[in-house]
């Protein structure tokens, strides 16, 4: 028998929801990298406090690591922190808090270790040169010394299916599955009705019963990852399922804490991957472990046929690792000329592997690029099934995709915090490492601004560091007592707002989803995307924006906003969206407004502005700031100081 | 790309506390029919293959279709997860198939040492706990 594959609204959302009220010490908004290194320091630090973490899903697979991963992108080993901050600020043009770089770079790899111990199989070198997989036993493990076996200076290869459950099972057996509430979607922050500019609480709803949760705290840690879905994805219909990162990142962590007035950095930021066409499959591993190059439609390689287009941005183009955004620069241009497809010479970097080769050291390799999409994008296997693609016989097509907001890979968005008190120079320090501008606020991860290229393990020891910095905000502020400024009532009908609506109106139309007095989640976010993509520099601009085209945005922005509070939900997962979708919108008009303010435009290959197309170190070798007045309902936009600590 | 469930061998999970694909989805997409007692995909348009439905499902009633705009039929794949690896069977469209045998854990499930008696001492250092114990000397710039 065939089911629908539309919601029937199988949890109804209903007019009189329970509510729950709970007041805790620390709470940890999140349950992804972050908040499970995080769950795995606190009571390290805090034993007696009372902590809940929260999780939209499942703490086993929520996150970006949901699938599994396939490489830790950020073990330092026997590299210098120094250096990791060198190469992160030259990938990221030049702008950085490299103290908050450093301050990852010296801790990560401890987690790295925890990880291994737990359980995560890490491909390792043997004495003469060969690669062994995770389970092998002969090579010592890395925290006895062991090599990994890197693709790149900075990156390890991992068997990472079961990352996530296994980073998950000692965060809940540090916190207590007692102290852990999943399924519950934490939607609005509360600040204190007595302490301006202080956090009290937090509001959100369960997704599996008609319950609102409203709960006050003394301090928090908002880590929900970065925000997916902002701009038009290249697929329609079912793929736009297939994002590149994980399609239920709806930038809750940026629209949450601006909404509290937290200042943010670096908005204008965002990542545009180059992957695999469609499936969105990693290139790390082919360009760095099977040393695969990418080539325009003649079997070119670009970044050799363009490399005076580099000369442009020095010294950023000239380093030996051209930034992730020049790299698509170079490769826009041999789409725009007409000389795509853009293709991933598999082949030949296999064949070339394979040279000399037994038939089990084959198979080895083969299963290797085979496990690299298992492990983290199975999608991508699924196309290569789709398509008989074999590799070793057939290229792939690349391409750069829609644009993603992130702070913990090659994107750095997000909120500006105060950095570590024995390196962060007096403007960047404010007492608590990781907390945002407002009291008792911190993040980590996706969260935090101007520091991109933590990956995984990096969000995880930023976790670990955020919390122990919380047991520190706590010790001080013992007599803090957090009140909230409304009442529970008014956050009730504030949560269930589109659920009110929806029984209000449901009956006037014989279908549900077409109603002129109200708008679906998924309408409203179509109607977002298009406008993004084509005014905010998307896919169908080639990324390109300019002062008119942003104003333009905002218009359309202005009256999608109105339209906003008008979405209804008839079940607890359409609720869901609808709240994502408030999220969304926030983040994209910070967006928006960084890039208009910005004038030049620092990311080539992740956007332009046609009106100042250049890299402007003169003038805008800054950060770009910006607070929102939840008093006054005002946006500043400006420029920050941006200081060079390592040579 | 979405998940489907097989109809004839989906049972809702009956005498489980928790209808498993519905438990783990990390997008909230699986979910119970009631009168059917039978799980499927409520928003395909929103599903990542992630495969976590397919992995946990105990009768292993889910497979994945592969996105029907970009991907031709008939191609699939198959985890059969174990406690320590994972075998996937791929199978082409042209009717192809291979294996891969990977590892995924090398302890076992629920082994995981959380150091719960450990405390930290310093709380105005950078250092984490398992720092402070080991005795490191944090660089700095």
């Amino acid at each position: 028998m065939a089911l629908p594959n539309k919601a029937k609204g199988e949890l109804p959302a209903t007019l009189e929801p329970e509510v729950e009220e709970r007041e805790v010490d620390i709470l940890l908004v999140g349950g992804g990298m972050v908040c499970c290194g995080a769950a795995f320091e606190i009571k390290k630090w805090a034993p007696d406090a009372k902590i809940l973490l929260i999780d939209k899903a499942a703490m086993e697979r929520s996150g970006a690591v949901a699938q599994g991963l396939s490489a830790i992108n950020t073990y330092l080993g026997d590299q210098k922190p120094e250096d990791y901050v060198r190469m992160v600020r030259n990938d990221l043009m030049g702008i950085v808090r490299e103290d908050l770089i450093f301050d990852v770079g010296r801790h990560v790899d401890d987690s790295v270790h925890l990880f291994e111990e737990w359980g995560l199989p890490i491909w390792r070198m043997t004495e003469d040169g060969h690669r062994v997989d995770g389970a092998d036993e002969s090579v010592p493990r890395l925290r006895d010394g062991g090599k990994p076996a890197r693709s790149g200076k900075w990156q390890v290869m991992i068997n990472g299916e079961s990352y996530k459950p296994i980073v998950a099972e000692a965060a809940k057996k540090a916190i207590g599955m007692d102290n852990i509430l999943e399924r519950v979607f934490i939607v609005k922050l509360l600040l204190d009705a007595n302490e301006p500019n202080r956090i009290a609480g937090v509001v959100g709803f369960s997704t599996r019963e008609n319950k609102i949760y409203v709960i006050k705290c003394k301090t928090m840690l908002v880590a929900c990852g970065g925000a997916v879905n902002v701009f038009r994805p290249r697929s329609v219909g079912e793929g736009m399922g297939r994002a590149w990162y994980p399609v239920w990142n709806a930038g809750s962590t940026y629209a949450m804490c601006m909404q509290a007035g937290a200042e943010m950095t670096m908005m204008e930021n965002r990542f545009v991957p180059a992957r695999f066409k469609d499936g969105y499959g990693p290139v790390g591993a082919w360009f760095l472990l099977f040393k695969a190059k990418a080539t325009n439609a003649l079997g070119e390689d670009y970044m050799v046929r363009n490399k005076e287009m580099l000369k442009q941005y020095e010294p950023y183009g000239s380093s030996p690792v051209a930034p992730t955004c020049l790299r698509n620069h170079l490769m826009l241009h041999e789409i725009k000329e007409g000389r795509g497809p853009i293709y991933m010479d598999t082949v030949t970097a296999l064949q070339d592997m394979f040279e000399g080769k037994s038939k089990k050291e084959i198979k080895h390799i083969e299963t290797e690029a085979w496990e690299d999409f298992l492990d983290m994008t199975i999608g991508q296997a699924g196309l290569w099934a789709g398509m008989n693609i074999a590799p070793e016989k057939t290229p792939s097509e690349l391409m750069p995709t829609e644009p993603y907001l992130l702070g913990s890979h090659s994107g750095c968005c997000g909120i500006w915090v105060s950095g570590p008190e024995d390196i962060a120079p007096d403007e960047w320090n404010w007492g608590y490492n990781r907390m945002t501008t407002v009291n008792g606020l911190f993040t980590a991860g996706d969260g935090v601004g101007a520091s991109g290229h933590k990956f995984s393990s990096g969000s995880h020891a930023e976790g670990r560091i955020t919390a122990k910095a919380m047991a520190k905000f706590l010790r001080d502020n013992k007599d803090f007592t957090p009140t909230l400024s409304v009442s529970t009532q008014e956050l009730v009908d504030e949560i269930y707002a589109p659920v009110n609506l929806f029984h209000e109106h449901k009956d006037k139309s014989t279908d549900v989803t077409v109603n002129p007095n109200y708008i679906t989640a998924k309408a409203l976010m179509q109607r977002m995307v298009k406008i993004t993509d084509e005014y905010g520099a998307g896919c169908s601009t080639n990324y390109i924006t300019s002062e008119k085209m942003l104003e333009r945005a905002m218009e359309l922005l202005d009256m999608l906003k109105e339209d906003s509070k008008k979405m209804a939900a008839g079940d607890l997962h359409d609720l869901m969206r609808c709240w994502e979708n408030y999220h969304r919108i926030w983040t994209v008009e910070s967006h928006l407004r960084h890039i208009l303010f910005r004038k030049e435009s620092r990311y080539p290959g992740f956007y332009y502005r046609s009106d100042y197309n250049l890299v402007d170190e003169e003038n805008w070798k800054c950060f770009v700031n910006s607070k929102y007045d939840p008093a006054t309902g005002k946006w500043d936009v400006f420029k920050k100081e941006y200081k060079q600590l390592i040579s | 790309m979405p998940s489907f469930v097989i109809a004839e061998k989906c049972d809702g999970c009956k005498g489980q506390d928790k209808t498993a694909c519905q438990y783990i989805c990390p997008n909230d997409l699986m979910t119970l029919e009631k009168d059917a007692m039978k799980a499927y995909n409520q928003e395909t348009d929103a599903c990542w293959e992630c495969y976590n439905c397919v992995k946990i499902c105990p009768q292993q009633a889910i497979e994945v279709r592969a996105y029907s705009d970009f991907v031709p039929l008939g191609g699939s794949i198959i985890p059969l997860r174990g406690t320590d690896s994972i075998m996937w069977t791929v199978t082409f469209r042209d009717g192809t198939i291979k294996r891969f045998k990977v590892p995924i854990r090398t302890t076992p499930e629920g082994s995981t040492d959380a150091r719960n008696e450990a405390r930290g001492q310093d709380l105005d250092s950078q250092l984490l706990f398992t720092e402070e114990a080991a005795g490191k000397i944090l660089p700095v710039i």
